[in-house]
């Protein structure tokens, strides 16, 4: 079954239609990679699931329930992870924090309000597992602003994990990491893939082709072609493109 | 924004001591003054949890300080301060759920406008019509200090004495309250709704709902104020609730310093000593406040909160009091 499914998806911005009748299907153990060039609306698609924006045609389902019209902090707490293109974390806090309230926000009913945070010791648990496994153990107590721009990409999946997600949008989790960081990286995602329904969007194409089960390319907000890997490396349009021109 | 730690709450309990000594030694005349500190110091407080806290910036707080005043005029007289100042909080905090929702639908500078433009309603509501007595406002009767049946009779000799202590207590309360909250869940929440709001909503928190409850308990908290207020002046204008109140309890926090949560008691008692001094100075103490504050601004970053004895090489550089500047 799928675990996240979107049908139609559209959103104009004005005159420029960003996102034109995109369909998508992510499922549990798939790692699915969005792939294209410049402008072609791919972080648009990840905001459109995410709910920070809404479609203006098409619908979402997260499992069963239709979550169109739900905010974003709704579909967060129902189970979708995200993390940004531009790192966005709270500065001023240190790395600890920041994923430690990323975990908490699960568990913040109105009645749990006024609990004092020190006795919370699921969510540092939690926190301290994401960070491990990203490799930014050692850093938990420094703030976040003073972190390199590589560390900041791994907060930002450590951020997306500690809330325990079932589906993970990743938009362009190795941007600017170095050849080692980027390595531990897509071996991370590998394994996030085994129990999560990935989406990721990546421009790196040794990285997806290498990680990804299945392909969508977008070219001006509309899904050019889709399969896996190999079928899409043997495709003519994709070529013509977008692999052609870098190639 | 910080709370402060061991050494900082010994000497915050050290200046509450000798305050409440005052009236072994001082004159009636700075025990009012003490009292008007104090009562200042509660509204910076109270607008500190929106500003420092929730990195919402409003201009329209003085309003639910000013229903919080009127509040023992609009009560019957004669009435327990046990009756009086929770309902006085109460109705504060209505007025805050309301303006609330509908202003904290903007953020930033619209939200200062917004919250301006309702703070100035109000202000005209008690300005303009005969409900609370007009624009020149009116003299109240002070609630009955009256604990569970037995009436406290306070000569008129000893009053500023009682309500110095009454001020005190309620400040101290108020302060550990807020700093028990910031201890919470929810006091961590709104620390990261400050520090990007955005994130926080992507991490799966209704912030929008952190904020407004954040709203309410600053307007009850500032009801308090205002009602103290009226109970130690004995008399209550329409001038409570005008945006000039906001913008001193602005700039009490800002010079006390925005990262820490004793910042606005240390920036009201500057403050208004500062004006006093202003006075015996010269006509025109605005102009001597002013220039203070804007040197003390400029010299100081982290406000009074933020110095610290020059022999501890411990300097915060206080990337929260930076953070929350931004509007």
């Amino acid at each position: 079954m799928s675990a996240l499914a979107a049908e139609g998806l559209t959103r104009r911005f004005g005159g420029l239609t960003a996102v034109d009748d995109v369909s998508i299907t992510l499922a549990i153990g798939e790692l699915h990679a969005v792939i294209g060039p410049n402008g072609a609306g791919k972080s648009t698609l990840v905001n459109l699931l995410a709910g920070e924006l809404r479609p203006s045609a098409g619908r979402i389902w997260l499992g069963r329930e239709e979550v169109t019209a739900w905010p974003s902090w709704r579909r967060a707490l129902a189970g979708i992870g995200r993390s940004f293109q531009r790192s966005n974390v709270m500065r001023g806090m240190t790395v600890l924090e920041n994923v430690r309230l990323a975990a908490q926000a699960g568990e913040f009913p109105l009645r749990r309000w006024l609990r004092p945070a020190a006795r919370e010791h699921g969510p540092l648990r939690a926190a301290r597992g994401a960070l491990t496994r990203v490799g930014l153990r050692e850093a938990e107590e420094r703030v976040a602003g003073t972190l390199s721009h590589g560390e900041l990409r791994l907060l930002e999946i450590a951020m997306a994990l500690a809330m325990r997600p079932t589906v993970l949008l990743l938009d362009e989790p190795l941007a600017g990491l170095g050849p080692e960081e980027g390595e531990r990286v897509a071996a991370l995602l590998r394994q996030l893939a085994r129990d999560h329904a990935l989406l990721l969007i990546e421009h790196d194409m040794d990285v997806v082709f290498a990680v990804a089960d299945r392909l969508t390319v977008m070219v001006e907000g509309r899904v050019l072609e889709r399969g896996t890997p190999a079928e899409i490396r043997a495709s003519p349009a994709v070529r013509e493109a977008y692999l052609g021109q870098g190639a | 924004m910080v709370v402060a730690g061991r050494a900082g709450h010994a000497l915050l309990a050290l200046a509450a001591a000798g305050i409440a000594t005052m009236p072994l030694w001082a004159s009636h005349y700075h025990l009012q003054l003490a009292s008007t500190a104090l009562v200042a110091a509660m509204f910076a407080l109270s607008l500190q949890l929106l500003v420092g806290a929730g990195g919402m910036v409003s201009l329209g707080h003085a309003a639910f300080f000013g229903i919080g005043a009127y509040a023992i005029h609009l009560l019957p007289p004669g009435l327990s301060v046990l009756a009086t100042l929770p309902a006085a909080a109460a109705l504060a905090g209505l007025a805050a759920a309301v303006v609330g929702a509908l202003s904290l639908r903007t953020r930033g500078f619209f939200f200062l406008m917004t919250t301006l433009a309702f703070g100035q309603m109000l202000f005209f509501v008690f300005h303009d019509t005969p409900l609370g007595g007009g624009k020149d406002g009116v003299f109240v009767t002070r609630p009955a200090l009256e604990l569970f049946g037995l009436v406290l009779e306070v000569p008129r000799r000893s009053r500023p004495a009682v309500m110095l202590w009454l001020n005190l207590g309620l400040l101290v309360l108020m302060y550990a309250g807020l700093a028990l909250l910031m201890r919470t869940l929810f006091g961590r929440a709104l620390l990261g709704i400050r520090a990007n709001e955005d994130r926080m909503r992507a991490l799966g928190y209704n912030t929008r709902r952190v904020k407004l409850a954040a709203f309410v308990a600053a307007g009850m908290l500032a009801g308090v104020a205002g009602h103290m207020q009226a109970m130690t002046e004995a008399f209550v204008n329409p001038e409570l609730l005008g945006w000039h109140r906001s913008a001193e309890g602005l700039l009490m926090i800002l010079l006390g310093g925005l990262g820490a949560l004793h910042g606005p008691i240390l920036g009201a008692f500057a403050f208004i000593g500062l004006a006093e001094a202003g006075t015996l100075i010269t006509e025109r103490q605005r102009l001597v406040v002013g220039l203070v504050i804007l040197a003390a601004v400029l010299a100081l970053p982290g406000g009074l909160a933020g110095l610290r004895l020059p022999r501890r090489e411990r300097r915060q550089p206080a990337p929260a009091a930076v953070e929350a500047a931004r509007p």
